[in-house]
């Protein structure tokens, strides 16, 4: 199996498996938060702050992040991978390409603290 | 051996010059590379999503604020396009999921899911616009 130094977790079939698991995930994070809007258009801030307090919505949301980290770097990372390369940017390519990675890094890690706070810390 | 060697002139180590806006983009391929893009442009979105959610979740007034916040053209439109991309993202991925699983991989079926997946992302596009609005 081939095997790659930077990908999640260095092989292609399991990062495809784990983009799949996210990606249900995430779908169905992004459908029970779908119908909270759909089924209340005029949503006050008692509803809406007692649905974050519940510890299923808590659990919920912290589970759709983790997926998201997992989803988003993989999914990224294909991306660099297909366009920021050596073929497209000549020798600038590879460091290009890392410190895009890099740069993504950041920003899901950012993502991840600051998504935990936002759900643990009411 | 087929006399090709000798009579063909071009050298083949020439790089190859492919200009992507000469080909003709099959609806499949435009389905599939916005599914690309709205997962880039939904990527960097979430910060925006996240600072709304923290931001309606502190308390009652900057839940309002929020509201009020909304009013501003620039700032629904801007939560309209990442939303609108969620959408299309989670359509196409469900596509991509289904086809995944073995379903419909000739062309005929291939296209028609293409078509299904724009029709129902732009119409929820709309809605949410409808419910932005
Ligand atoms: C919520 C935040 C999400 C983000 C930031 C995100 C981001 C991405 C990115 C950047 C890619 C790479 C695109 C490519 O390789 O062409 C991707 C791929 C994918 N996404 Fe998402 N995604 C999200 C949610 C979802 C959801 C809800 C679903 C499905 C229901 C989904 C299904 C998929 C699938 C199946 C792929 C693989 C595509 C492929 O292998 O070509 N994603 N995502």
């Amino acid at each position: 199996m081939v095997s790659s130094a930077t990908n999640f977790s260095r092989s292609g079939l399991s990062d495809w498996l784990i983009q799949r698991a996210s990606a249900v995930v995430l779908g169905l994070y992004v459908l029970v938060l779908g119908w909270v809007f759909v089924s209340s258009p005029s949503l006050e801030f008692a509803e809406w702050s007692l649905l974050f307090d519940g510890l299923s919505m808590k659990i919920g949301t912290s589970l759709a992040l983790l997926a998201l980290c997992a989803h988003s770097w993989i999914g990224m990372w294909t991306v660099a991978t297909d366009y920021l390369t050596k073929s497209h940017f000549g020798r600038h390519g590879t460091s290009l390409r890392l410190s895009f990675l890099g740069f993504c890094i950041i920003v899901i890690l950012v993502y991840l603290v600051w998504g935990f706070q936002i759900v643990w810390s009411k | 051996m087929f006399g090709f060697e000798e009579t063909n002139p071009v050298k083949d180590d020439r790089p190859i010059y492919l200009n992507l806006f000469q080909y003709k983009w099959p609806l499949v391929a435009i389905a599939s590379i916005l599914h690309r893009v709205s997962g880039v442009g939904v990527f960097f979105g979430i910060g925006v999503l996240l600072f709304l959610l923290q931001a309606s979740l502190e308390s009652q007034s900057s839940f309002e604020l929020v509201r009020s916040s909304f009013q501003s053209p620039g700032l629904k439109i801007l939560i309209w396009l990442i939303v609108s991309g969620l959408i299309y993202h989670f359509v196409a991925g469900v596509k991509h999921l289904i086809m995944d699983w073995g379903f419909g991989e000739d062309l005929r079926s291939a296209h028609l899911a293409s078509q299904a997946t724009i029709a129902v992302a732009t119409i929820s596009s709309l809605l949410a616009g409808v419910w932005l609005w």
